[in-house]
């Protein structure tokens, strides 16, 4: 630059200089600016501020979606954890011959075998106790003497013995024991009994059979082996749980080939042409339609055009098969997308078919990615409710030994929402137990499929 | 029955393959070296007469299944006493037919039955024997005939392999297919139900119509409160609980992506991501105690406090819930949208002196609007057709209002509640039932393709 | 390799107070260099720069004028660009990017804690490899950077910068008619004036340019470099470019670098006439590069 031009500028520099000096805030279109006037000063530090407002409450959006999140497991643990435990009394029982009934134990008087087993356990005036007579049998569960009779109905040589036998609480009791009930209902200034729980003495009998350590509270493996009854301290998922296993058996063996192959269609062998964007626009509608829609479909063609018994497994998978497809296509086209094209194009080189090269050499590869896909879209027929109530698998599954896929069944999610229906309070608890049982199938699954990933992912 | 005609046929198919097979390995020793070598492997020959003998038969084996239930109903009822069937409406006849079948089950009914069913049962019972020895006598011919036409194919030059590949290619165009079948399916299914549901309610009611209360006489002398069919309150309900649900969803699942995007470390990021992916996969039943445990009870508290009459099963509640299912939504798909902006817009901003939020406020979330806008779009779909929390939450007497703190009830709700139970295809609520799940098709419908349209075509912007 | 210099750094107040009571012209009490006096834009020393585990620039010292243009060159990945992002802060962007050393902006540490980055890149603008107008319209393409950091009072002030800025662009012709036009929708060359308009619009003191040209055509190239001619009247220009052609035409000094060290340093016409390190010899001839 020479001398002159550099003058020059600098003469226009300070003129502009001193004109910003003047004015506030930035000068004029010719002016230098003032980077550090107060105004501007001023302005950065609002900017700034402005600037840790929005990161303050981005953080906030994702704190209250974390504690919303936190609040929902919370609750759920604090309402279903106890269920995982049951009380049981362990009693001894005169099994007499008249009230047995040897010949025909169906028609024994069961009732009145166990409440004298409770009442020989109590001290004497407690028995003499006309009160607690009428009222003790609300103790234990009103499933108790069948759970006796089918017992000794499978040892009949017991008959005529004392035998010891461990019977479920009634509910009430099963939550008093647990300190979720109170024995007594505080209404402002009144105190009275809870209700529930029977009767003053009745409360003190069971105190004694606690005190004698006849009452245990072991884990409640009947959540997992008993079937559903309509008393809680009885109910169980076993038929929930092999309705939800058959469920998905029919949804896999269904939509996992039919899937894959249409995936493999699509993506390897489709020409370009409408029908093939037709199919691809279709999957991706079905993807988004809602689940109650499919449930309609089951209902009116699978049900009453085809047939299909209702309430039964084969047309729960049917219709979540349906569901399931678009997202086993969708992963597995990821996962044929994925195979490097050197290893289809070794494939032809040493003479494969088309066929072949996808069959033989691509599909093996990406079959962990399509697994991953498999096991995700399984996870979420898991959970799926809505269609299964309209197909009907809801069926009060009392006894499980004659479940199969034609035969009605119940499911995991519909279970769950029959017992949220349910008033008592024993069944609040079961509830939330059945969801944490449910959540736990789905984080596994959910664990099996990111291991796998993880595992069989080749870095090409 | 059919499961032995099935696996009998299995059985042939199998025989079938192994018999090709051998025979084509001959042919391969017996000409090797020469001209005469075999275009395809032996196991291609073996599978091409497999197919022959197994598919033909089971296709027809299916069919059969699927025709036989509702041609055996017809030929049922024409074969009963006309004096009987004429007085019976469908309903009646659909349960006579229940009961012969239940019969001849074995299952015990109450009473005894009446000459004409018992004549009925015991011929039902030989038809189906006749129908089951057809069908395992006929697939077996169809099996062996497949197998004979298939086996005078084989010879050295027959191409059998690449036979196979087409079968093979058809048979994965039919899978790709069912993609279409099953939409196909679904509004066919929708409309027919819908249009008997119109034979019996007219359309402007529906439409229109301000009251629904499904009652339906059950017996000719009830006082018929006629059934009102109207399904503006139910769709305002669903309106009202989604606009809750979105309300609440929008911005938090907005701001927490753009906070994911823009300002956290990739530490946070790699913590909180897997947290959002946990809130999207709880099951929606679970959303729906949890409403009905915790959040329903809790708003009801806080209504009280603050002397606001509330449900205890209030829109709000629901409302809620839903939102928090769908944060997660919003929140991926937001961040998605977010991150697609190329970051040479973040760079001429920041560079130009910026700070992060005034870029974020005036160049990114302009340019990101599309995909954040379809994002919301989608997440209105998904509200709209939700079902197991409003089941689960919200209310059944459909009331037409603006206040969150009343219960109201949406159309999957009434879906649900109409349906549940022994379903009769042939009363008006049964059949409301499908006209509500077929506007609620068309709307979602709508709204994702909407949203795919909006994404194509802001999206050529960037390329 | 550069020689060492003896250099005295004040802090930024004492500079400041200096500058008042000095009068206009060269301000002595700057530090200096023996490259350009008091005359120095920036003085850089001893600069590393380091991603994660991984060192990129190596001991880098390098002094830049003012009102010229300085070109930094050198094959592709030597760290050129890293270098020149160091200088408005850029590099804060990126997580696992370290950056040492000393960088002075008229004898202010730009590193410092009292500088806020958001008006250091104000008064040092960039102008990026490709073209990256914002998905707006021309008119507030050039308005943003005024608007953000309020430079205008009113409209019509603002107009009169966005007009301005447009001139000293060699844009202003072209679309003074169709301001409210979206800036994607100009070609190439176009697209890159507007993004150099862009800048000018903070009134910066500095401007960097990262290979501006090399998304574009000849003619537009040519245009640019024009551009740069007129500019460097009144801005530091510090420009990489992989064109040793356009280093040439454009640059009053040249720095070249290779492998995050820089090589050689100085006047253009030395540096392509009679460099005194074979590498750069080297490379000017072609022979790698």
């Amino acid at each position: 630059m020479t001398d002159r031009t550099h003058n020059r500028a600098h003469e226009a520099r300070d003129r502009a200089e001193k004109q910003g000096a003047s004015e506030g805030g930035a000068a004029g279109p010719n002016g230098r600016i003032d980077w550090h006037s107060p105004q501007m000063l001023a302005r950065l530090r609002r900017r700034h501020a402005a600037n840790r407002r929005m990161k303050f409450i981005g953080l906030a959006a994702i704190v209250l979606a974390a504690g919303l999140l936190s609040i929902l497991v919370g609750s759920l643990l604090k309402s279903g954890l106890p269920a995982f435990r049951q009380t049981f009394i362990t009693l001894e029982f005169d099994l007499k011959p008249e009230l047995v009934k040897p010949q025909n134990m169906r028609r024994g008087n069961w009732r009145k075998i166990v409440k004298e087993g409770l009442l020989r356990a109590l001290p004497e005036d407690m028995r003499k106790n006309r009160k607690l007579r009428r009222k003790v049998l609300k103790i234990v569960s009103r499933s108790a003497p069948y759970a006796l009779r089918d017992h000794v109905m499978e040892n009949p040589h017991l008959v005529g013995r004392i035998i010891p036998f461990d019977v479920l609480a009634s509910d009430p009791y099963d939550q008093f024991n647990k300190g979720l009930i109170p024995e007594y209902i505080v209404r402002g200034e009144r105190k009275r009994p809870n209700p529930k729980l029977g009767g003053p003495e009745v409360v003190r009998a069971f105190r004694v059979l606690k005190e004698q350590k006849r009452v245990h509270l072991p884990f409640n493996w009947g959540l997992f082996f008993n079937a559903d009854s309509r008393l809680p301290e009885a109910a169980g998922l076993a038929g929930a749980i092999v309705g939800s296993f058959l469920t998905l058996l029919v949804t896999f063996l269904i939509s996992f080939p039919t899937g894959i192959l249409a995936a493999i269609y699509l993506e390897e062998f489709a020409p370009k042409n409408r029908f093939t964007d037709f199919v691809e626009i279709n999957i991706n509608n079905l993807a988004a339609v809602p689940s109650v829609v499919f449930g309609l479909l089951g209902l009116s063609l699978f049900i009453g055009f085809f047939g299909v018994p209702r309430s039964t497994p084969l047309v729960g998978g049917m219709v979540l098969s349906l569901m399931t497809l678009p997202t086993i296509i969708i992963a597995t086209r990821a996962a044929l997308k994925a195979v490097p094209p050197s290893l289809r194009e070794a494939a032809l080189g040493v003479g494969a078919s088309h066929h072949q090269m996808v069959f033989h050499h691509v599909l093996p590869v990406a079959m962990p990615g399509i697994l991953t896909g498999a096991i995700i879209g399984m996870a979420q027929a898991l959970g799926e409710t809505a269609p299964l109530l309209l197909v009907g698998m809801n069926a009060f599954i009392p006894d499980i030994s004659n479940m199969g896929l034609t035969e009605p069944a119940t499911a995991l999610p519909t279970q769950i929402y029959s017992w949220a229906d349910s008033p008592e309070r024993g069944f609040v608890s079961r509830t939330a137990a059945a969801i944490l049982v449910l959540l736990g199938f789905l984080l596994a699954m959910n664990a099996l499929a990111i291991w796998l990933r993880q595992r069989y992912s080749t870095k090409w | 029955m059919i499961l032995l005609a099935t696996l009998l046929v299995l059985a042939v198919a199998a025989v079938g393959w192994w018999l090709a097979r051998k025979r084509a390995r001959e042919i391969e020793l017996r000409s090797s070296g020469h001209h005469d070598r075999l275009h395809s492997r032996p196991v291609y020959h073996g599978l091409y007469v497999a197919i022959w003998t197994g598919v033909p038969a089971l296709l027809l084996l299916l069919l059969w299944v699927a025709i036989q239930g509702p041609l055996l109903d017809a030929l049922l009822l024409a074969s009963l006493p006309q004096d009987v069937v004429q007085g019976l409406d469908e309903n009646a006849r659909a349960v006579l037919l229940n009961e012969i079948k239940t019969r001849a089950a074995g299952n015990p009914l109450p009473g005894e039955p009446a000459p004409y069913v018992a004549e009925a049962v015991r011929r039902l019972l030989r038809w189906r024997a006749i129908a089951n020895m057809a069908a395992l006598a006929l697939s077996l011919a169809v099996a062996l005939a497949g197998m004979a036409f298939a086996w005078r194919r084989l010879s050295p030059t027959f191409r059998a392999r690449r036979a196979v590949e087409r079968a093979f290619t058809w048979l994965m165009l039919v899978c790709a297919s069912i993609a279409i079948l099953t939409t196909v399916g679904i509004v066919l299914s929708l409309i027919f139900e819908t249009m008997r549901f119109f034979t019996m309610v007219p359309l402007t009611e529906f439409v229109f119509g301000l009251r629904w209360e499904p009652q339906i006489a059950i017996r000719p002398d009830q006082v018929a409160s006629s059934g009102a069919f109207g399904m503006i309150p139910v769709f305002a309900g669903t309106l009202l609980i989604s606009a809750i649900a979105l309300g609440f969803a929008v911005p938090v699942g907005l701001l927490s992506a753009i906070y994911l995007v823009e300002y956290a470390s990739s530490r946070f990021r790699a913590f909180a991501k897997p947290l959002l992916e946990f809130l999207a996969g709880i099951p929606t039943v679970v959303y729906g105690f949890f409403a009905i445990l915790t959040v329903a009870p809790a708003i009801k508290h806080f209504g009280d406090a603050l002397g606001i009459p509330t449900a205890p099963n209030s829109a709000l509640a629901a409302g809620l819930v839903m939102g928090i299912m769908l944060i997660p939504f919003i929140s991926s798909l937001s961040d998605d949208a977010l991150a697609a902006v190329p970051n040479a817009l973040r760079e001429g901003s920041i560079g130009l002196g910026a700070t992060r939020a005034e870029t974020i406020r005036y160049v990114l979330l302009p340019a990101a609007l599309p995909g954040i806008m379809a994002g919301v779009l989608l997440a209105a779909s998904r509200a709209i057709g939700e079902t197991m929390i409003v089941v689960m939450a919200a209310g059944i007497i459909a009331t037409l209002t603006l206040n969150p703190f009343e219960a109201v009830t949406t159309v999957t709700v009434q879906i649900v509640t109409l349906l549940i139970g022994d379903t009769e295809f042939d009363n008006p609520k049964t059949l409301a039932a499908f006209a509500l799940g077929f506007v609620l098709f068309l709307i979602t419908l709508a709204l994702n393709m909407l949203s795919m349209h909006i994404v194509r075509k802001y999206r050529e912007q960037y390329d | 390799m550069t020689e060492n210099r003896d250099i005295t750094i004040e802090t930024a107040e004492a500079a400041q107070e200096r500058a008042a009571a000095t009068p206009a012209g060269e301000d002595k009490s700057r530090p200096t260099s023996p490259v350009c006096g008091h005359k120095c834009k920036f003085i850089t020393r001893n600069v590393n720069v380091f991603y994660g585990e991984k060192q990129a620039i190596f001991d880098v010292s390098l002094d830049i004028p003012d009102r010229s243009v300085m070109a930094l060159i050198g094959p592709s990945g030597c760290g050129k660009s890293t270098y020149l992002r160091c200088l408005n802060r850029m590099n804060d962007l990126i997580d696992i990017c370290r950056v040492e050393g000393t960088f002075l902006l008229d004898g202010e540490d730009i590193y410092s804690g009292d500088i806020d980055p958001v008006l250091l890149r104000a008064r040092v603008g960039m102008v990026f490899q490709k073209p990256n107008p914002f998905p707006k319209s021309i008119y507030e393409n050039v308005a943003y950077g005024p608007r953000i950091h309020g430079l205008a009072r009113d409209k019509t002030e603002l107009d009169e910068i966005v007009e301005t800025s447009l001139r000293k662009a060699a844009l202003w012709d072209e679309v003074k008619d169709r301001l409210d036009a979206p800036g994607t929708g100009l070609s190439g060359g176009q697209q890159q004036r507007l993004c150099i308009a862009r800048a000018i619009a903070t009134r910066p003191e500095v401007i960097l340019m990262d290979e501006p040209a090399s998304a574009l055509d000849p003619i537009a190239t040519a245009r640019i470099e024009e551009l740069i001619d007129e500019l460097k009247e009144n801005y530091c220009i510090v420009i990489v470019t992989h064109s040793m052609q356009q280093a040439a035409r454009v640059s009053d000094r040249t720095a070249f670098f290779h492998l995050g060290r820089l090589i050689e340093e100085g006047p253009t016409e030395q540096i392509f006439t009679a460099p005194r390190e074979k590498q750069t010899q080297d490379y000017i001839t072609g022979r790698y590069g």
